[in-house]
């Protein structure tokens, strides 16, 4: 099977200034994670979508869904976790209790706050999900890449061309993806902040899948105003 | 829904850009296009600036094939093949739509097929068969428009159909040649060209003559004028020459400058011009079942295709133009990976 994992845990504490999380804030006139849970719900490759949100959400994301997306009937909504592994962890746990995990299930788990992906981007995670085991949705880095350890002086600055931007979708085969997390130490578990990390952690190989200038994250305050702009821009 | 379409700004200067589109008709993922000589006037800017001011920015492109992505009627199911219909009527019409005022026509009044998705109603989608081959099956369109002045023309004309001449020896001059050999095999067909290299090509024709090298007695019942800008005049001056009275002459070509037409003749001779543009559905599901039920011409129709580019980038997509600007035959076809 192939499931899609919306990962709307996070709080938004980069966003200030609001007490609703940016994935609930309006992009045009419909809330950013109807946006982005729309892209995997038309694509019928896709079995089963889980939105995985802060435990106070979960009603209002059920809510949103009703009111927005018609055919529902794939979506669920359940809990996220503390840290976005534990958020995956969550949906991969929902995925064995339920549907049961065989060798050939993917995940493709996607940012709630990245609404602009592009039924590309899915179909290629899912092909290469299925032929590698494991990718990652990446652009060139445009800007120089500066590494400091102390904040205050350079300590190198890596050739570019080597370097790409992390996106989402991130994309497993299940079963690899659930082994893999199993045999992490503890010391391993602190240091991940991103789910491929650990593939490369454990020497398995990532593939790579082009992403898009377009595929933004809404992080800050400027992004949502921006992604906004972007969208009234259509209508002039 | 958002979605990701890719607009001409300003000639030869392609964006992204946001789009919405609801999820209440059948989405499709377009696969393969092709570039016509009305996309390639847009991105040159060889259409008059007001015009482009008007009309940019927009997504180029109206001819391609996709793949059903969702339909929430259900007509179509996911993975289906499909041709897409670039004109998009808006009510009822005393004429046929592809002629009404108040039609919309993709790459043209508003965006064409270069985006991440296509909504389009169920009626603006025909599904093709899965073993269609790709790069000939995403200029359907253009077959389309011969396959409905060839229509138009079977409607219209009252004299014997013996000869039937085509001029131009262009992409629509060879689909036209083709479609009149297929349509009335008994008739004789004679094309008019001016590239030797290309009359070569049309071995299914008849005769075949160099325009300034038609040998005497030469005449025509019908005629099919497939040559367009400013060398339509000397083009509709020979057939007025060589056609039988009371014939038809067809014109396909389009030309930014008005043209010159020796009317003494036409009334002397008691000719009928008839326009043709664009089609309708009926001529998309004509040229799908006739696909259908001869696929020999699958085989003629490929010899057309000069270019075929992978397009994963914006830059892939000026590439593509600039490669089809330089080729002075045949279709560029571009496989849609962006």
């Amino acid at each position: 099977m192939i499931f899609a994992a919306i990962l709307a845990g996070g709080i938004g504490s980069r966003m200030g200034g609001t007490d609703t999380p940016k994935q609930f804030l309006d992009l045009g006139n419909k809330p950013v994670i109807v946006h982005t849970i729309e892209k995997f719900v038309i694509n019928e490759k896709i079995d089963k979508t889980i939105v995985l949100t802060p435990k106070n959400f979960i009603n209002h994301t059920n809510q949103l869904i009703k009111e927005y997306i018609p055919n529902a009937d794939d979506i669920i909504v359940i809990e996220g976790g503390e840290t976005r592994n534990d958020t995956l962890l969550n949906s991969i746990r929902y995925i064995e209790e339920n549907f049961g995990i065989d060798d050939e299930s993917i995940i493709l788990t996607h940012d709630s706050v990245r609404p602009f992906v592009t039924h590309r981007i899915i179909e290629d995670n899912i092909k290469a999900a299925r032929k590698y085991g494991a990718c990652d949705t990446v652009i060139p880095a445009t800007d120089t890449i500066v590494e400091s350890i102390n904040g205050e002086t350079i300590e190198s600055i890596p050739v570019r061309d080597y370097y790409y931007q992390g996106q989402t979708p991130q994309s497993f085969n299940i079963k690899k993806l659930f082994n893999l997390i199993d045999s992490l130490t503890e010391e391993e578990s602190n240091i991940l902040t991103d789910a491929c990390k650990i593939f490369t952690l454990k020497d398995e190989d990532v593939h790579l899948v082009d992403g898009e200038v377009t595929n933004i994250k809404i992080t800050y305050p400027y992004d949502l105003k921006l992604a906004n702009t972007i969208l009234e821009d259509r209508n002039d | 829904m958002i979605n990701i379409v890719y607009r001409l700004k300003s000639p030869k200067f392609f964006e992204e850009a946001i789009d919405e589109i609801e999820l209440d008709g059948v989405i499709v993922r377009p696969t393969y296009l092709s570039i016509c000589q009305a996309d390639q006037r847009y991105y040159q800017g060889s259409r008059p600036v007001e015009v482009l001011e008007a009309k940019l920015p927009m997504a180029l492109i109206h001819e391609a094939i996709g793949e059903v992505v969702f339909d929430s009627e259900k007509n179509f199911k996911q993975g289906d093949k499909v041709v897409m219909i670039p004109n998009t009527p808006s009510g009822d019409d005393v004429c046929k739509a592809n002629y009404s005022y108040t039609s919309k026509f993709r790459g043209s009044g508003f965006d064409g097929f270069t985006s991440d998705l296509i909504k389009l109603t169920s009626d603006r989608v025909i599904k093709i068969p899965a073993d269609f081959n790709p790069h000939v099956s995403a200029f359907i369109e253009l077959i389309s428009v011969a396959y409905q002045g060839i229509s138009k023309f079977d409607e219209l004309a009252i004299t014997p159909k013996d000869k039937l001449g085509v001029w131009g020896d262009g992409n629509l001059g060879f689909i036209t040649a083709l479609f009149l050999k297929e349509r009335f095999p008994e008739s004789e067909v004679i094309v008019f060209g001016k590239h030797q290299e290309n009359l070569n090509l049309f071995s299914f024709a008849d005769e075949v003559y160099q325009i300034h090298n038609v040998s005497e007695n030469v005449v025509v019942d019908h005629a099919f004028e497939c040559v367009g800008s400013s060398a339509s005049q000397s083009a509709i001056e020979q057939i007025i020459d060589l056609i039988n009275p009371q014939g038809t002459i067809n014109l396909f070509g389009v030309s930014e400058y008005p043209i010159p037409i020796n009317t003494r003749m036409v009334l002397e001779k008691g000719l009928t011009i008839q326009g043709n543009s664009r089609s309708e559905r009926e001529d998309f599901i004509g040229v799908v079942e006739t696909l259908k039920e001869n696929p020999n011409l699958f085989e003629h129709l490929e010899k057309l295709i000069t270019n075929i580019c992978e397009i994963q980038s914006l830059n892939d997509l000026k590439e593509a133009f600039d490669k089809d600007y330089i080729s002075n035959f045949g279709k560029t076809i571009l496989k849609w990976d962006k």
